[in-house]
This record gives C-alpha cells, structure tokens and sequence, in this order.
C-alpha cells in the first residue's frame, strides 16, 4: 500500500517546493507553495495540451461506446455466426504492436491532410480503444437477464428495439463503468500522440509532458512538471476511486471474460 | 399453430435478428480492419521501399533489403535482448507481486476496502507521469529511493541511476512493475473469488498445511487467471515505449524493439528501414502470442468457456 502511494506523494511534495527548495531531497515542503501550479496553468502551451486531451478523450469515447455497444449488443445477445471468430479477430487487434502502425499512419495521414491534427489522432485512438470497449461490454450486456428482452421480442419489438428500448436503460452502470475505462486508456495513450503529432497545437497531455520534461536535460524545470503531472492526474484518481467496485469489476470481466 | 408454422417463423425471427447482428456488428470491424489491418499492408508495403520524406517523392523498391539491413545489424538484436530482458524480468515481477498482493486481499481484515483502492492509484496516473515520478525518485542527490539507500548505507545510493546501463534498465522495470503489478493483482483477486469454498475446507480437513494449501490447491486453481494476466502483460511489455522514451530516450541499454523503429522513422525519417523494423517488432510479438497460446492455451479458454 505504501508502495503505491509513496511515489505519489513524491509527485506532489516536488510539486509544492519553489526554488531552492527544490535542491533538497527533504520530506516535505517547508514552506508550500502553489506557484508552480499558477506558472503551469499560465503556461499556454500546457492548456492547449489538456484542452486537446479531453477533445480528444471526449470524442474518442463517445464513438467508441456507440460503435462498441452495438458490436457487444450483437456479440452477446443476438444470433450472429461466427461469434468466436469475430471475438478472436477483435482481441488480435489488440495485440497490434502500436508502433507498426505509426508509420504508415504518419505517411497516409500527411497525404491526406490530417496529420497533426485532433481527427488524425481520434481515428487511430478509437480503433485501439473499440476492442477493450467490446470485450467489457460484451460481458456486461451478457449479465442482464434474457427473459427481458424476449418478452419485448415476443410483443413484437425489433432486435434494434429491445437493444435500446430494455438492454441500454439496464446497461446504463455498466456503459459508464466501460466509459471510465476507455477514456482512461486513451487519455494515458502515448505513442500515437507523440508520432502523428509535430506541434504544440495538435499535442495530447503525455506527448506534452513528455517534451516538457524532454527539453533540456540539465535545467528541467521539475516543479512545474511534477504540478502539470499533478492536475491531469487529480481528475482521474478521484473518477476511480468514486467508482472503485465498478471498476475493478470491469478490468477483470473485460480481460478475463475476453 | 402447427410445428412447421412454428419453425418457418422461428427462422424468420432468427434471419432478421441475424441481419440485426451482422447490421450492428459491422461499423466497428470496418473501421478496426481499416485502421489496423490495413495500415499493416501498407506498413509491409513500405518496408519493402527506400522513401525519404526530406526528398519527396522518391521512392525506390528494394525488396527484402531494409530487413536484411536490420536482421544484419548488432542494433536490432540488442533491442531485441533488451525488449525481452525487461519483458520478462518485469512481467515475472509482476505476477510474483500481484499473485502476493491478490493472496492478501482476499484475507478478512479490517481496512481491506482501503488496501484496493489503494491499488487503483497507479492505474490513474498516466504512465507518462509515472516515469516522471521515477525519475524523480531515483534522481542522484534528490531522490527519495537514492536518499534513503545512501541513508541505510545500502549499496546503490552512489549511482546516477538513469545514466548508467543495468540501472537505468531497473528504473524502467520498477516503474513499469509499479504501475501494472496493481493490474495482474486485480484478475488474479477475481480468479481467487470464484473458488469454491469446499476445497479449502476439503484440504483443512486432509491436515494440509497453509503452504501445502497454497501449492497444492490454491495455485492450480489460479492457473487460468495468472496465464491470462501474463499474457496481457507480455504482450504490452514486448510493446514497452512510453517508459523508456521519456526516462533515458533509449540510451544506456534500454532501446527497446518499439524505441528503435520510433528512432528510425522520426529521427533519421527513414520510413522504409523504420517499417522494416515495425514489422519486425510485430511479427515478434505475434510469433510470441502465438507460442504462448500453444503452451498455455487451453487454461485461457477453459476461462473464457466458464464465462
């Protein structure tokens, strides 16, 4: 327990310290200070950054969960043949080593104009995103109980219809447990961010934190990374740790019901 | 309603759930079989090509040379040893810890409400910010881990830990360890809930000890869940980047397999040489999902069949 917060605190004890405080290895910050914090939310670059991160993580998500719940729907209630080759075809996808897929992205993305650009980013994120999306929901989905369904069939529903009039209402824990996890992974998500990117403008949190600390390796500017590294990860602790259960529920039916 | 009446509407309502499936099923795999599989075409396409983005337009097919470059070169087999030495140090790391923090979990005690969401941090810190956080903590005069081996008189609190090869390797595979054993702990602690009951006491009362108890029953049992972590983890270890990108940029023995096809396509802007190597890294970690799969398959499907 120690382990995983010790380094934690370290983040946000570097974070406090101004100057020459920063030269010292002590424990704590003698006299705390949030002026790293003002320096990085003034810096403009880092804004851009988190506003790129969560346009980015925000679409991403969104088209994920639509195409991915319809997939999972589809997977885990209807009659489609195959199922298990489909299932195996989406798993292998995430097998794909990413930088495989950098390059001719790079060069198929600079052809058409989009390379360093949010849409060439969210496209290749939501392929990646969309097979965790299908395997957790698919489980999800396949817990609620079928007599529901049926007796909508039964009155004459189409399958589309029961998908969205009786299994999205009940899905509704489990579509947002789905969502955290996604969003998660695409905000963490670092080498397309850093590959089908040049500029500051079309820049992600990691690739920016990245090049923060990247600049100059004698005067790197520790307080104010360790700040912005800070504020983009607040924001998530506090969605996993509110909604703890559910998602530890769906990081193991997601990888163990796969 | 006679049987065959019942059955020509049965097919019926199975045909249009049918084409309801098919319907619903299609625009994920279209737009995952056209940003993955067909990038990988033109991935292989492309390595079989010498392009230069500083000169464009000239483009020249070269065959199988930019492999036989890379095959040929002492860069591609120490990225190569490199990837899989920290592979698997790290993924066996992990299960060990994450079997052992799954095993404490699952006992009764107070605060075990805490201890799990406490595990959880790591998961929300963006790896990027981890290895910042490593990199802070081993920091030659500052660090906290440095401070405290100089502190304890261990050995180790001298170095300059990033700069030094074998040590800049560790910091990696700690940092990695720290932010995913949490991830193996979480499916190894749902593997170790859905065993029955019954066995235990069945192993109580045959006089086993604790330690028998968890050779001999517990960890058969686990079997399934730690291959499935284990792979998982395997396959995104062979895919190790972000760590090593932002800790050491590759230097000091830790250029991993995805690090130098990155080098090669960004730096030198060789997109034939740098593909050959991407093709390369997949094809590799292909080959070992799929031996893995040989030898330790049937556990992983035993799994998905029970659910």
């Amino acid at each position: 327990m120690l382990a995983s917060l010790v380094p934690f605190y370290w983040l946000v004890n570097t974070s406090l310290k101004t100057g020459a405080e920063l030269s010292s290895g002590s424990l704590f910050p003698t006299q705390p200070s949030l002026q790293n914090y003002v320096d990085v939310l003034q810096d403009g670059e880092f804004l851009v950054a988190l506003r790129n991160s969560v346009i980015v993580g925000v679409v991403t998500t969104t088209l994920a969960m639509v195409l991915a719940s319809f997939a999972a729907y589809a997977l885990a209630r209807l009659a489609l043949p195959r199922k298990g080759l489909i299932l195996a075809a989406v798993l292998s996808v995430t097998t794909f080593p990413v930088i495989a897929i950098a390059a001719p992205m790079f060069k198929i993305w600079s052809d058409l104009g989009i390379y360093d650009t949010l849409l060439g980013l969210i496209i290749p994120k939501l392929t990646f995103a969309l097979p965790m999306a299908i395997f957790v929901l698919t489980s999800f989905f396949r817990e609620i109980p079928f007599e529901l369904e049926e007796s909508a069939l039964i009155d004459g529903a189409s399958p589309f219809q029961a998908f969205y009039k009786v299994i999205l209402p009940l899905a509704v824990p489990g579509m947002a447990t789905t969502a955290i996890l996604v969003f998660i992974s695409v905000w963490n998500e670092f080498l397309l961010a850093v590959t089908l990117t040049s500029t500051p403008s079309a820049r992600t949190v990691p690739a920016a934190i990245a090049f923060f600390a990247g600049t100059n390796e004698f005067d790197q500017p520790i307080g104010s990374i360790s700040a912005a590294s800070v504020i983009v990860t607040l924001p998530l602790l506090v969605l996993v740790l509110v909604f703890q259960k559910r998602i530890v529920a769906g990081l193991t039916s997601g990888a163990i019901k796969g | 309603m006679t049987t065959t009446t019942r059955t020509r509407r049965r097919s019926r309502v199975d045909q249009q759930q049918r084409r309801t499936a098919v319907w619903m099923v299609s625009p994920a795999l279209v737009v995952m079989f056209l940003v993955a599989v067909v990038p990988i075409g033109y991935a292989i396409w492309l390595s079989l090509n010498v392009y230069s983005v500083r000169q464009a337009g000239l483009s020249q097919f070269v065959g199988l040379t930019n492999y036989w470059n890379a095959l040929t070169s002492p860069e591609w087999w120490e990225a190569f040893r490199q990837t899989f030495f920290f592979a698997i140090v790290s993924v066996f790391l992990e299960v060990v810890l994450g079997v052992a923090m799954a095993l404490l979990l699952n006992m009764a005690f107070r605060g075990r409400g805490l201890l799990r969401s406490t595990l959880l941090v790591p998961y929300a810190v963006l790896t990027v910010v981890s290895a910042i956080t490593w990199q802070a903590m081993f920091e030659s005069n500052l660090g906290l881990v440095t401070g405290l081996l100089r502190a304890l008189g261990l050995p180790g609190g001298e170095h300059v830990w990033l700069a030094e090869p074998g040590y800049a390797m560790a910091v990696i595979i700690v940092a990695d360890v720290w932010k995913t054993a949490p991830f193996v702990a979480l499916l190894v602690l749902a593997g170790l809930q859905v065993i029955p009951p019954d066995v235990y006491e069945a192993a109580d009362l045959d006089g086993a000890s604790r330690w028998q108890t968890f050779w001999r029953v517990t960890l058969p049992l686990l079997r399934p869940a730690i291959a499935l972590a284990a792979i998982f983890r395997l396959l995104d270890a062979l895919r190790i980047f972000d760590l090593p990108y932002v800790l050491t940029k590759g230097a000091n023995g830790t250029e991993t397999m995805s690090m130098l096809a990155y080098q090669e396509l960004r730096e030198g802007r060789l997109i034939g040489p740098g593909s050959a190597l991407s093709i390369l890294t997949f094809a590799t970690v292909m080959v070992v999902s799929l031996v893995y799969i040989r030898f330790a398959g049937g556990n992983i499907r035993d799994v998905a069949k029970e659910n």
